[in-house]
């Protein structure tokens, strides 16, 4: 672990600040997501690790500031100018968000039906490779209803990886999950990294996983970033709310609870 | 008092971003089902059969049962005040021009509001809050390209087909009644209905199905894409989505007879 920073960035954000209505949920967050390494964000729940996500997937248009994807204004663009890029990017979604009315396969084959022109005969067998890379293969047939948790979980990976995409986001890839079969796509998550050079950007609470699979890890707290960098990096961080984290002691300090509700609503009571 | 201000004010606001909201949806999905498939960006024709065939298709049987009675149901009703005035074989001119300008749109539009109206929004809220949608616009795939427009293409077809079914089925329910129950002579009730009926009502009985479909088919879409929470938003607006549905077809119709009873 502990891949060399390389200047190559993949992903770059400035200033970003994303609201609900007039509610701040993100400020000024700048990070940088370098080429091909495991980009983990941690925060506590509520802290605005989705939205960020979605920020970054471009499913949310942020309130001011500026995403770059690959050196492209991902925020200037139409939604029609960010169709090239979507296809060079795959999601796993927190629910594995498989299309519940089509089967395993048809699934995975969406997309490549959508975007290429590959005979249906290729676009089968690269359905094939896509789902035995996941450890689903045989599984083409089944619908999402027929299949387990954690096997959703993977078919939504195998979807995400049908257009051999540059950068892959995971929304909490192991929540819900039993420690073996949250182990086991962990593992998944590195080969994927490993095998295809991907750059991954992974959102999770915890710990376990972040020890396997992070490069850098970022912070997040109140919808601010606190710190950046290595596993070991964050652990010298001398911060009440890493340290807090990291020893996984319940909250202490109301007031500060307090504070965070009124930036949040605005509410000076 | 201020109160009831704010609430007007309020409930304009929310009305004008609701049609704002379902003119943009319109503009996109016309441009999806016209423009664009020309363009050479692609129509998902499989797709739009096989909805087709769910809404009209499937619609048929219930349809086609509700309607037979309902003229069976005229047939019976009016023959009764008729023939107080000995006017019993006007049945037939009766009987034909509301199942063709009135009852077989309303309750064609009326029954597929029903099966596939909500069908539609609780489709599309369920893959809204599944993260389906998302899912979509994350892989580059365009929602109403994909979602909308075939269910668009479907309605716009089947509404009006099963509507002409329908009015066959509610003039042959009315036939039968009078032939059998009251006792007319078939044959001069046939040559009394080809009297009675016109083309433009056949034009007027078509153009209301017409945009029944397009309101079944936007009300659904439109509250679909308002679902948020869980399975209890679906619910929610798949309620909403079929009493708006109904109350608008049965304005539209309003406005529809008024409009065809100068014209
Ligand atoms: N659609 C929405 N409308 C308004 N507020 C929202 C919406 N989605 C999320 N929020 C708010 O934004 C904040 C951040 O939410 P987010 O889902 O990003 O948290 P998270 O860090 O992913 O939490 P978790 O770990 O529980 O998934 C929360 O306070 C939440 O209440
Ligand atoms: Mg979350």
């Amino acid at each position: 672990m502990g891949m060399a920073v390389t200047s190559d960035t993949m992903v770059d954000v400035n200033d970003l600040v994303v609201k609900y209505g007039d509610r701040t949920v993100l400020q000024d967050i700048d990070l940088q997501i370098h080429r091909g390494e495991t980009f983990v964000i941690l925060g506590g729940s509520g802290c605005g690790k989705s939205t960020l996500l979605r920020n970054l997937s471009g499913l949310m248009r942020p309130h001011s500031g500026r995403i770059a994807i690959n050196g492209d204004d991902f925020t200037a663009m139409s939604d029609n100018e960010r169709v090239a890029i979507r296809k060079k990017m795959g999601m796993c979604f927190q629910g594995s968000a498989l299309f519940g009315s089509m089967t395993v396969g048809d699934n995975v084959a969406l997309p490549l039906r959508e975007h290429t022109k590959l005979e249906p005969s290729t676009i089968d067998i690269m359905v094939k490779i896509k789902l035995e890379l996941v450890g689903l293969s045989g599984f083409e047939d089944y619908m999402p209803s027929e299949l387990s948790g954690g096997m959703k979980k993977r078919a939504g990976l195998a979807r995400a990886m049908a257009m051999d995409p540059d950068i892959i986001f995971y929304d909490e890839p192991s929540a819900g999950l039993d420690p073996i079969v949250a182990a086991g796509l962990d593992e998944l998550i590195r080969k994927m990294q490993h095998t295809f050079a991907l750059t991954s950007v992974v959102v999770t609470h915890e710990m376990e996983s972040v020890k396997l699979i992070a490069d850098r890890v970022c912070m997040l707290d109140k919808g601010r970033v606190i710190a950046i960098g290595t596993l070991e990096e964050l652990q010298k961080v001398d911060h009440p709310f890493i340290e807090q984290f990291f020893e996984r002691r319940p909250d202490a300090y109301g007031e500060d609870s307090a504070d965070y509700h009124e930036s949040l609503t605005g509410d000076t009571e | 008092m201020s109160a009831f201000v704010g609430y007007t004010g309020r409930l304009t606001l929310n009305g004008l971003h609701a049609t704002l909201t379902v003119c943009v949806l319109m503009v996109d999905t016309l441009y999806w089902a016209t423009v664009a498939p020309l363009r050479g960006q692609g129509f998902r024709l499989k797709n739009a059969v096989s909805q087709f065939v769910e809404f009209g298709a499937h619609s048929l049987p219930i349809v086609m049962l509700i309607c037979f009675l309902i003229g069976a149901i005229m047939a019976m009703q009016s023959s009764y005040q008729l023939a107080r005035f000995g006017a019993v074989h006007l049945v037939a001119n009766l009987v034909g021009i509301a199942a063709m300008r009135e009852f077989a749109p309303l309750m064609t539009a009326i029954i597929i509001t029903g099966r596939s109206g909500s069908a539609i929004t609780a489709e599309i809220g369920t893959m809204k809050v599944a993260e389906e949608i998302d899912a979509l616009e994350v892989m580059g795939l365009n929602v109403t390209k994909f979602l909308v427009v075939p269910k668009f293409i479907g309605m716009l077809l089947a509404v009006p087909m099963v509507t002409l079914i329908a009015i066959a089925t509610m003039i042959f329910g009315g036939f039968l009644t009078s032939a059998v129950v009251i006792g007319l002579d078939a044959s001069s009730y046939i040559t009394q209905t080809a009297d009675a009926l016109v083309f433009k009502d056949l034009v007027v009985g078509v153009t209301k199905s017409i945009f029944f479909a397009i309101v079944i088919c936007w009300v659904g879409v439109y509250r679909g894409f308002q679902v948020y929470g869980g399975a209890e938003g679906v619910g929610k607006e798949t309620t909403s989505s079929v009493v708006t549905s109904i109350f608008l077809i049965i304005v539209l119709d309003m406005i529809f007879t008024v409009f065809f009873y100068f014209v």
